[in-house]
């Protein structure tokens, strides 16, 4: 029995199908979860995708906080339930204040999407386990409010335990210490801008090595690995 | 809601008050147009039927300068099973294989987008979205076909970033890759930009949708956004004249105001709908809104329908009915639904949080009848604003000035002669306008949304898959060059089409298609008529040729302020299938050691070039001649080669001709290029010449023999150039000159941003 993933359809979600596609190429089973639907389905682990939830209005991430879907993920998140978001995923998480700090809009004012080079800062986190501490990865960027930002204090501890998760070679957006990713005390919940589910496939992406977050995550999730490094 | 204060002009009224005056002229309909009405209606016609007319009538919606020369696509296309539907629908559809069907439209937004460039763009673009939606298919992929005029104009810094806003804020927020297209910089262009978008969708062959009313009793239901009042006099007043030259009045209100994030919603909704086989007809709402969607629907089905406007949902306050009918609101759909299953299509939309509200009933009565609060405002034959508007036989007249254009060739301009002269040129060229590299606009697009994107920008032409089992997938390029139209309408309009069919072949595929935007100036001048008969004439005779249809496309006329009207510029799309998208032929160079060959012929083709305008401001001449025959060969070679997999890289000569072929491929793969020019060739005209029907290959090492043969089977001319090299810097023109990676990468690279002042 491969783990069960389930993929967040927001109404203005943009990248389910590929985060379903990327669940699938790394061996889990997809799940699609609606917005206004409380039930998870007994999925292990969920993935909020890329997109424009409710059409970003007030602010990126600020309407799906209230959804119905994000009650229940946040209390599965608190009973260590692996949450990932990406790009928008990552805006609902800040707002729902799973992650600290903000994104906003990208210091250059402008859209951009470049593939970025980004190096893993840690991987004692329920979606990074397989990789190696100070390994490069190429994941597509594309969006126009990237940039993270937190009060110095909140990057210090950051900093300080571990919980900066990715960190841009190339910072294309300005965010505060390059931080492209993050993650919660627990390690179980990750956000991180850069699209890992768009490098899945040599055909479509710059790289494969989005592969490995997925995969991460179902080794956590079977035990197939050392889990130690999760609960800290 | 309460009823409007002010008297309402019903029929009733128009009976009792015939000689009442009335609007026509301001509307923009003439006054033989204006008694023609009178006619059809047997009275006077009511606010809201005069304002129908005039936007159903207008030149934007009735085609009536062009319907005359539109008529040889539909006599001149090749007869092909895999044409689904054509001219005339929404968009055209094309089979791909027994399950899977494509469809694919360009149209023009230029007006809009002079006025108010964001909003302008990001219209167009879910313009041409919805029609795609409307033949059942799932939208894929955008593209976008943009002139603009200098670059160094002042308000080019305004329009240009406001329309990449507006594309990319539209594809970005909507979820659509826009897998490639081409910037172009023209002083002709200045007051008349050029925003051509195109978008794609896939579907299976049994989900095709019609546009017909059919069904008696059936429910027709509005879905999407509100109504408001943006848009009025959008097709008839923005797009069907010509800017003034002293720029009075503002159109801004004519410019619609787009929300992505509906357009999102509608998609999804429609896909669901139509899967569920919930949907009799569909018809998207674009420029005339209500009034063209109620008047083609009604006009293609049972003849009849009647409608009840009040129950439009509107977003502003005491909007009239001929309001209502002629606003241009965005993202909206009007559904010809069996009544006994409307409320699971509004329970389906509600899911999703769209609006759907159901305003009238399909009737057999002939009469598409429209009430307002229980007083009918409209009562018309629905054929008679669909299908019987104005045809006009506009005069003709040759140019005076061609012949004296055709004498003034580009062959006789001084060029550079030593080594040195040439080697700047290549870098001069490289960081021009139109050569340099366009990451400033393309890095503002999305391109990997759905994951299905295997070619995008910089490629000749953007691959996408279709199907994850099969690997099938299309290509789709789209081409135009209104300097080679301006010198001659129908070589120009050929030479677009063939830029466009070989960017398809050279990524591997298999050109099925056309579909093309023509951008002209206005129809009243013989002359401009006399470009568009000779571009429409081009097309159709290049599309017979090829053995390709042309399935659809766009009119947009009146680019021109004042006397001053742009180049002709036809712009082209042509969509191509592909077996196995794995086995595509990318840009680049191959590996150390793989072989750089030119396949076809390069004669002195200087008029119209690129050199001749970046270098002499020159625009005299013939254009280079066009080939079919040998392009047909040519892509017949290329689908072969990608198949047997004998190609490491291709890339189309264009604009720039060799030189910027040498520069493009090397600043995109990591390898520099040692290349030897062939005897006797003159350095200047083999790097710079434009003659049509070219392609750099790439061969991989052992592959060289097979594939030069497979060109003399064909005779096809192939030329060795050089080899791919790791250890070279850049290019080295043996017996020339060196150009290092980063004095090439210096010029070509980071020159938009710079040259709009940032």
């Amino acid at each position: 029995m491969s783990a069960r993933v389930g993929v967040v359809t927001f109404p203005g979600s943009l990248d389910d199908r590929d985060a379903a596609r990327a669940v699938r190429l790394a061996g889990g089973e997809p799940v699609g979860l609606w917005h206004d639907d409380a039930a998870l389905g007994r999925v292990d682990a969920v993935f909020l995708p890329g997109g424009f939830s409710y059409g970003d209005a007030l602010r990126c991430g600020a309407i799906a906080r209230f959804s119905q879907v994000m009650d229940t993920v946040k209390a599965a998140a608190a009973q260590g339930m692996p949450v990932l978001g990406v790009c928008n995923g990552f805006q609902v998480l800040c707002e729902s204040h799973l992650l600290p700090g903000a994104l906003v809009r990208n210091a250059h004012l402008r859209y951009r999407n470049r593939p970025a080079r980004l190096r893993v800062e840690t991987s004692r986190t329920a979606w990074t386990r397989l990789y190696q501490p100070g390994s490069e990865v190429v994941f597509p960027a594309k969006h126009g409010e990237g940039r993270y930002v937190a009060d110095e204090a909140v990057l210090d501890e950051l900093e300080a335990n571990g919980r900066v998760v990715f960190r841009y070679l190339d910072n294309p957006n300005g965010s505060m210490r390059d931080i492209a990713g993050v993650t919660n005390e627990a390690g179980n919940v990750v956000g991180l801008m850069p699209h890992p589910e768009h490098a899945v496939d040599e055909l479509t992406g710059p790289s494969t090595d989005g592969l490995g977050i997925v995969a991460s995550v179902l080794a956590h999730l079977t035990g197939a690995v050392d889990t130690s490094g999760v609960s800290r | 809601m309460s009823q409007l204060n002010v008297a309402i002009d019903t029929v009733g009224v128009a009976d009792a008050t015939p000689d009442e005056k009335q609007p026509w002229l301001e509307l923009g309909l003439k006054e033989d147009e204006y008694q023609r009405i009178r006619e059809i209606l047997g009275r006077r016609p009511t606010q809201s039927e005069l304002a129908m007319y005039s936007i159903m009538w207008s030149e934007h919606c009735s085609y009536k300068s062009s319907r005359v020369h539109l008529r040889q696509f539909g006599e001149k296309n090749p007869k092909t099973p895999r044409l689904l539907a054509g001219i005339g629908e929404n968009a055209g559809v094309v089979a791909i294989d027994e399950n899977l069907a494509v469809t694919f439209k360009v149209e023009s937004h230029n007006h809009p987008s002079y006025v108010e460039p964001k909003q302008g763009a990001a219209t167009g673009v879910g313009g041409i979205i919805r029609d795609i939606i409307a033949m059942g298919a799932r939208p894929i992929a955008v593209m976008d076909s943009l002139r603009f005029g200098a670059i160094d104009h002042p308000d080019t810094a305004r329009v240009l970033p406001g329309v990449v806003d507006g594309i990319g804020h539209y594809g970005n927020c909507v979820g659509l890759p826009n897998i490639g297209g081409e910037t172009y910089f023209d002083p002709c262009y200045q007051g008349n930009p050029l925003v051509n978008a195109l978008s794609v969708g896939v579907l299976p062959r049994s989900r095709l949708q019609s546009m017909q009313a059919s069904g008696v009793g059936n429910t027709v239901i509005l879905m999407g956004a509100k109504t408001g009042r943006d848009g009025i006099g959008g097709v008839s007043v923005l797009a069907s004249a010509t800017f003034s030259e002293t720029g009075e009045g503002d159109a801004r209100p004519s410019v619609q105001v787009g929300d992505p994030f509906t357009e999102k919603l509608l998609i999804e909704v429609c896909l669901e709908l139509f899967d569920a086989g919930l949907v009799v007809g569909v018809q998207d709402l674009g420029g005339a809104g209500l009034t063209c969607a109620l008047s083609e629907t009604a006009a293609a089905g049972d003849g009849g329908m009647h409608v009840d406007l009040e129950r439009v949902p509107l977003r502003a306050k005491g909007m009239e009915p001929h309001d209502i009918l002629a606003s241009e609101s965005q993202e909206r759909m009007l559904l010809i639904v069996d009544p006994a299953k409307a409320e699971e299509v509004l329970a389906r939309s509600r899911r999703w949080g769209l609006l759907a509200t159901e305003i009238g009933t399909v009737t057999d009565s002939g009469r598409l009848v429209i009430d307002f609060h229980g007083q009918t405002v409209v009562d018309v034959p629905p054929k008679s604003l669909a299908d019987e508007g104005p045809v006009y036989h506009r005069p003709i007249a040759e140019p005076n000035d061609l012949a004296l254009i055709a004498v003034d060739r580009a062959e006789t301009l001084p060029r550079p002669t030593t080594d040195e002269e040439i080697r700047q040129t290549v870098l001069d060229m490289a960081a021009s306008p139109n050569l340099c590299d366009k990451s400033w606009i393309t890095e503002q697009y999305d391109s990997s949304v759905f994951g299905n994107t295997v070619l995008g920008t910089p490629h000749d032409a953007g691959v996408v898959r279709l199907d994850e089992t099969t690997g099938v997938g299309i290509a789709i390029s789209l081409d135009g060059n209104g300097r080679f139209a301006r010198l001659d309408p129908y070589t120009g309009a050929q030479l677009a089409l063939a830029e466009a069919y070989r960017n398809v072949a050279v990524t591997g595929a298999t050109p099925i298609a056309i579909s093309d935007c023509l951008n002209f100036g206005s129809p009243e001048d013989p002359h401009v008529m006399w470009q568009f008969e000779r571009a429409v004439t081009g097309i159709a005779d290049g599309a017979q040729k090829l053995g390709i249809p042309v399935t659809g496309g766009n009119v947009s006329f009146y680019n021109q302020t004042g006397r001053d009207a742009i180049h002709p510029t036809p712009v082209i799309g042509v969509l191509g299938v592909i077996d196995d998208v794995h086995r595509r032929i990318p840009l680049g160079l191959g590996k150390t050691g793989d072989t750089i060959a030119l396949i076809g012929e390069t004669r002195e083709e200087l008029s119209g070039s690129e050199w001749a305008s970046v270098k002499h401001g020159h625009l005299g001449g013939v254009p280079p001649v066009v080939d079919l025959d040998h392009e047909m060969k040519l892509a017949e070679l290329l689908s072969r080669m990608a198949e047997t997999e004998q190609l490491a890289g291709a890339h189309d000569l264009s604009e720039g001709g060799l030189a910027q072929a040498l520069v493009e491929a090397i600043c995109h793969s990591g390898l520099g290029a040692q290349v030897l020019l062939p005897e006797g060739a003159d350095p200047f005209t083999y790097l710079f010449s434009e003659s049509s029907g070219r392609v750099l290959v790439v061969i991989p090492r052992g592959q060289e023999l097979a594939v030069r043969t497979a060109c003399e089977q064909r005779a096809l001319p192939i030329t060795p150039l050089g080899v791919a090299d790791a250890n070279t810097d850049g290019l080295h023109l043996r017996d020339h000159f060196d150009i290092g990676r980063d004095e090439l990468e210096a010029s070509w690279k980071g020159r938009i941003g710079a040259l709009l002042g940032e």
